[in-house]
């Protein structure tokens, strides 16, 4: 039985998987009056103090971007994180700072990648990947993927 | 008139792991608080309490609750929620209402009973919270927050594991003449350097336990004071900052994924935690430059470097520089958690920010015993709480 990819409960919406030709983005939203971008989606009204806009469209976030800064987690989050290994298996963290738009956007990295392969600095693109999985269901989440220097 | 209010009495209960009903806590910091004060409780006309904290969220009912064990008396009762600011929220709700006139009396009170390990949310699916969502999604404990900030300081300014370690070492000494500190016994570098890895490059020692505690102040206004006849000499709240970021707000924020972009509005003169301080020198009309003694938020040890700067006490990089030269050490030029801090206390949310205010009031009515800052005039807190709560407090004499 093959499982249907969906988003992560609370992240429909918020990223593009890509598709032949185009990368997987984060989705964020642009106000239509000032452009200031938000991410994840603002709602209601502009979060520029001195921005008077309550209508966004939605908005591609840079793919790519260096690390602003990481760490990892040695211990098991507790719920409602899940984990997909037993034993538990740590993963790396990293805050990157977009090639555009002016945000840092944090993320887990992809599977396999450790404290060892990130510095500060480090050039990563995003990937779209498994965050955890039931009988019918994997569930996607975005992550961030270190790119060969 | 000045704008000071005036403290009259101070309570703070041991922290300690034992379970016990929060009121429990508060009601015997708030006792010691009225008995420091020689205030009878029926004389309180306002009680501030700081809000239990569950979860990343208000938790059980507090200034009501401890009003009701002292015994109904028909005060009026506040709550504050602040996250970790929530006790600073509470001294401020107080403070504001006694110079408003409302009031002369005041009572302001935090506890809490801290469940072991990470803090965590509450159970149940809640897509549309930040702080289901950031464990959920990304599995971003508290002390991964710290992290990355701690990195920064090592990439940034060269710090090392060592200088973290360091931090701790000094808390841990100061925190050995503390009767009412949990942890009272010294650490070595080595010691945290051999513990293991929480979230690199932060190790079990360098991050705060969880705690038990009450703390409280009887709070008067300066006419009180004098008819009480404690105004010389005393204790001066001079300002209260529980200031919320500004937009944008480029530093990584908990619980949130992502910061505020900069790319149409440039980012603010002053980074959140630089303003929370700032806030509080431009009200008290004092600079960091008088401040003798500070108790900040060492959640982990690398913050507690990063408090130096935002307090200005030393120029951004120059935080290690500071420690290592023991200016920030009891009988250095400005001691930093003489209390021993949250290395030695572990933190009692609503119960942290007022703690930190009585170990201030104790320093400069020259009452702290063997951890005693000599001659300390002017001492100043901070912290800052979850979804972007500041907290910080200046005093003097």
């Amino acid at each position: 039985m093959s499982r249907t990819r969906v988003p992560a409960l609370g992240a429909e919406g918020w990223f593009d998987e890509g598709h032949d030709g185009v990368s997987p983005a984060l989705l964020g939203s642009r106000c239509t009056t000032c452009g200031t971008m938000f991410f994840p989606k603002a709602q209601y009204a502009c979060r520029n103090p001195a921005c008077e806009g309550t209508e966004f469209e939605e908005a591609r976030l840079a793919s790519s971007g260096t690390v602003w800064s990481y760490t990892d987690a040695r211990y098991q989050p507790p719920a409602p994180y899940v984990s997909t290994t037993d034993p538990y298996e740590p993963f790396a963290l990293a805050a990157v700072e977009l090639d555009e738009g002016g945000l840092v956007v944090l993320g887990q990295t992809t599977a396999g990648t450790t404290i060892a392969d990130l510095h500060v600095g480090k050039r990563v693109e995003l990937a779209v990947e498994t965050l955890f999985a039931d009988d019918e269901h994997e569930y996607t989440i975005w992550k961030w993927k270190p790119v060969d220097e | 008139m000045s704008n000071d209010v005036i403290v009259a009495g101070v309570g703070m209960t041991p922290w300690g792991k034992w379970g016990r009903n929060f009121v429990e806590y508060g009601v015997e910091a708030a006792k010691e608080a009225l008995a420091d004060a020689g205030i009878a409780w029926r004389d309180v006309q306002f009680v501030a309490g700081g809000e239990t904290v569950r979860n990343g969220y208000a938790g059980y009912v507090a200034g009501a609750s401890i009003a009701q064990a002292l015994g109904w008396s028909g005060a009026q009762v506040s709550t504050s929620y602040g996250a970790c600011a929530s006790g600073a929220m509470a001294i401020d709700v107080a403070r504001a209402r006694i110079l408003a006139g409302l009031c002369d009396i005041a009572l302001v009170v935090g506890a809490d009973t801290t469940p072991k390990g990470f803090l965590a949310p509450n159970a149940g699916d809640r897509p549309d919270d930040p702080d289901w969502l950031r464990f959920r999604l990304i599995g971003a404990t508290n002390p991964a927050y710290f992290a990355f900030m701690a990195r920064r300081r090592i990439d940034l300014y060269g710090a090392t594991p060592e200088d973290f370690a360091a931090v701790k070492v000094k808390n841990a000494r100061h925190g050995l003449a503390n009767p009412r500190a949990r942890y009272r016994k010294e650490v070595t570098v080595e010691e945290v350097l051999d513990s293991p890895i929480v979230a690199d490059p932060l190790r079990l020692l360098d991050i705060c336990a969880t705690s038990d505690g009450g703390a409280a102040l009887v709070l008067v206004s300066e006419a009180k004071a004098r008819e009480l006849g404690i105004v010389h000499g005393a204790v001066r709240v001079r300002a209260v900052s529980c200031v919320t970021p500004t937009f944008p707000n480029t530093v990584i924020e908990m619980p949130n994924f992502a910061t505020d972009s900069s790319a149409v509005v440039a980012a603010p003169k002053r980074t959140f935690m630089d303003s929370i301080a700032h806030r509080t020198y431009e009200q008290a009309g004092i600079g960091p430059e008088d401040v003798s003694v500070a108790e900040v938020y060492d959640l982990a040890t690398a913050l507690e470097l990063d408090w130096y700067e935002h307090l200005g006490l030393c120029g951004p990089g120059e935080a290690e520089k500071l420690l290592r030269e023991g200016d920030t050490t009891i009988g250095g030029r400005v001691p930093v958690n003489p209390s021993g801090g949250l290395a030695c206390f572990g933190e009692a949310v609503p119960a942290q920010a007022i703690a930190q205010v009585c170990e201030i009031a104790w320093q400069l009515r020259g009452q702290a015993g063997e951890r005693q800052v000599e001659g300390a005039r002017v001492g100043i807190t901070a912290n800052k709480g979850l979804f972007g709560h500041g907290s910080s407090v200046l005093l003097s004499v």
